[in-house]
């Protein structure tokens, strides 16, 4: 059987569903309903240095690739948890290591690495420019030895269990700059000292997931000049790379809810009897269940031949997203198979599949639209003209 | 001191075990492998004691096919210092005998100077529950099995031992083999930075020819099959039905 298959990164998978044993469907429910932050959860995948997997070593992490963390997030959502809670400190810490300076990575990475500092927000989307991000308005200008921030944020995840963002503010007026996505830069604040004197303002939004997620208000926020990360003006270029690493464990997120919702309905159909037979029996049943293990499947292969490229340093924007689309595609797939097989029962909370089918739905939209990835690759893959 | 823990590579307590077409066995090829669990408790209760400051050094050492190695790197995971590994054979299919393994380990506590061997009571593959006593009478050694608390003191270890209707407690003399029941500890689970230490801790690689042993099988198996289907029950609508249908099926 499929769940029965080994590969080399086994002892990971292992050791992280040995900690996810510990955290069961009822934990992860409970939490959903009461929308609340799974923080003992992430605190324990903290403590056992989880987090810190792609830290390198010289900083007290692990010095894991890509290929590593995403089999990581892909076992906790495999496990009936939701990495959302946590995926961020992956996903932004990699801006940091690749475009920090050497004094920015001796300050934060030790204290990331030990969970005493969580990073694991990151302030894109704007209200009125949406997907087109190089229209941002939120803007930094420079006064002295500080940047002085100001503008508006929105779906900013898990800002109040960080206490360092990141920032995405533009700082050459588009007009004076070569390209659109230049002039833009990318900056660490402090979140929870720009709180307490009311340069942010955090708003949360409730919302259809348990996800954190928020409006950002900066109200002349002050940020030291040392906490612009990189090259000023190149900060959208800075951020993409690390958003290859983000789709690439955003795909392998998918495949462990994929994997999820699989194991349960075929687990689901095998036993439910109605019309004198097990349903799993029905072709109807057995057949969508199926092609959405097949197309599960072929993301998985996708996501380790983007992560592969990814850790090679080599270009992977193409697969990095196709990885993403389909593995979201395939989630999305097997979340409907499980549903509708669980019949009345997959809309009952204490069968968790409700719950999982919300949470995998968000991949489609967050944090890249199906859409934009399809443009990208009618535009840098087939050489069609720019669509949006 | 020093604690020895053999370590036994089996098949995942998850997988559905699969009897081979002709009835030698169970089928264990590609099929998912993992450290014996009481083995895992073992080994748990020497990092236990090495982190009480009672023991210096924890060996875990695995007697089997090269693969076991893996299974070596998850006891260095845990917190094992040093691994032995004692390549006896190629076969992925063959089980080797608790004897050989027993007359293996002996070899391998002298040559290392143990005081303690912690082993699992038995291995959930062939359930023999032997290879410690076997290892015990080898060695000349006392023995406590089936413990569900290990306390070293002086030159004593204070065992208590699960029995038929109740605990026993014991004091054996050092050197000896304890081997860990269910309720012995709960074994931790690894954590990242420690498997990747595990990567860089010594394994020394060993045939089982290195200490003069002969692990042809003396047993025979005649022949193994899966258990039979659950059949299905019915349901009675009185206690006189249900007393009436036991009767008739002679069990009562
Ligand atoms: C729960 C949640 C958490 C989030 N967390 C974060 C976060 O931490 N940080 C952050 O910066 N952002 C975050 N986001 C924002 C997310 O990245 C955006 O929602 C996403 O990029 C889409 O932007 P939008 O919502 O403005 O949609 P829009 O850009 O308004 O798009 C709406 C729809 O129109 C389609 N569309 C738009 N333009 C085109 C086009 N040219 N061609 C075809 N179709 C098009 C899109 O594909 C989409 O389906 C989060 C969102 C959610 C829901
Ligand atoms: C919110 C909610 C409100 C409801 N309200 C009411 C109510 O007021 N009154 C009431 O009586 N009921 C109510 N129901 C029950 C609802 O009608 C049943 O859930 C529905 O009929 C399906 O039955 P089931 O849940 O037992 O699924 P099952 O019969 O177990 O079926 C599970 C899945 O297997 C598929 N399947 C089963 N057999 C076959 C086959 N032979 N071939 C192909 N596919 C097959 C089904 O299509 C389904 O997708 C409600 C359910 C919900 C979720």
């Amino acid at each position: 059987m499929f769940d029965q298959r080994t590969d080399e990164y086994q002892d990971i998978r292992d050791a992280v569903r040995a900690l996810c044993a510990e955290f069961p469907d009822e934990y992860h429910r409970k939490i959903d309903e009461a929308r609340a932050y799974p923080a003992e959860f992430v605190d324990a995948l903290t403590r056992a240095g989880w987090m810190a997997a792609l830290i390198p070593e010289a900083y007290g992490g692990s010095g894991l690739g890509l290929t590593e963390a995403s089999v990581i997030m892909e076992e906790i959502n495999r496990s009936g948890g939701n990495s959302g809670a946590c995926h961020g400190q992956m996903y932004v810490i990699n801006t940091l290591i690749k475009h920090g300076s050497e004094a920015q990575k001796q300050h934060y990475l030790p204290r990331i690495a030990t969970g005493e500092w969580r990073l694991q927000s990151m302030a894109v989307t704007e209200p009125t420019t949406g997907s087109d991000t190089t229209k941002i308005k939120t803007v930094a200008v420079k006064k002295g030895d500080r940047w002085v921030i100001n503008g508006q944020k929105v779906w900013i995840s898990r800002v109040l269990h960080s206490d360092l963002i990141i920032v995405l503010a533009r700082t050459t007026p588009v007009e004076q700059c070569r390209k659109p996505s230049e002039g833009m830069s990318i900056f660490i604040v402090d979140a929870k000292a720009a709180q307490a004197n009311g340069q942010l303002v955090v708003k949360p939004i409730p919302n259809m997931v348990n996800h954190e997620t928020n409006e950002l208000f900066f109200d002349n926020l002050e940020v030291p000049e040392e906490n612009l990360i990189g090259t000023e003006g190149q900060g959208f270029k800075h951020l993409l790379s690390g958003l290859n690493a983000e789709r690439v464990l955003i795909a392998a997120e998918c495949i462990g809810d994929g994997y999820w919702f699989t194991d349960r309905v075929v687990k689901y159909v095998n036993e439910r009897v109605v019309f004198g037979r097990p349903i799993g029996q029905n072709q109807g049943v057995q057949f969508p269940i199926a092609e959405a293990f097949i197309e599960v499947e072929a993301a998985n292969l996708m996501r380790f031949k983007a992560a592969a490229l990814y850790d090679a340093d080599q270009p992977c924007g193409a697969e990095a997203n196709m990885a993403k689309y389909l593995a979201a595609k395939s989630s999305w797939e097997a979340a409907n198979a499980c549903i509708q097989f669980h019949g009345g029962f997959g809309f009952a909370n204490e069968y968790d599949v409700e719950r999982k089918f919300r949470e995998t739905r968000l991949y489609q939209v967050a944090p890249i639209s199906t859409n934009m990835i399809l443009g990208y690759v009618g535009q840098h893959v087939l050489g069609m003209p720019k669509s949006y | 001191m020093r604690i020895l823990v053999p370590v036994k590579r089996v098949i995942d307590y998850n997988v559905k075990a699969r009897v081979k077409a002709d009835g030698s066995g169970v089928d264990l090829a590609n099929v998912k492998m993992s450290m014996n669990p009481f083995d895992e408790i073992a080994v748990e209760e020497a990092i236990r004691l090495k982190e009480k400051g009672v023991a210096e050094e924890v060996i875990a050492v695995s007697i089997g096919v090269k693969q076991a190695a893996e299974t070596l790197r998850t006891a260095l995971a845990m917190g094992a210092d040093r691994a032995i590994l004692v390549t006896a054979t190629d076969d992925v299919q063959q089980d080797i005998e608790p004897l050989a393994v027993a007359k293996i380990l002996a070899a391998v506590a002298k040559a290392e100077g143990t005081e303690l061997v912690i082993a699992g009571k038995q291995a959930i593959d062939n359930d023999m529950n032997a290879t410690g006593q076997m290892l015990a009478a080898l060695l000349g050694w006392a023995q406590a099995t089936f413990a569900s608390k290990l306390e070293i003191d002086g030159g004593k270890a204070k065992v208590t031992r699960e029995v038929d209707g109740g605990l026993q407690t014991i004091a054996v003399a050092l050197p000896a083999v304890v081997t860990a029941d269910l309720r012995l500890n709960e074994p931790r689970y690894a954590s990242l930075p420690n498997i990747m230490k595990a990567k860089k801790k010594p394994l020394e690689e060993k045939t089982a020819a290195d200490y003069g042993v002969d692990v042809a099988p003396r047993l025979e198996v005649v022949s193994v099959r899966e258990p039979e289907g659950r059949k299905a029950g019915i349901k009675v609508g009185s206690v006189d039905e249900l007393v009436g249908k036991l009767k008739e099926a002679g069990v009562i």
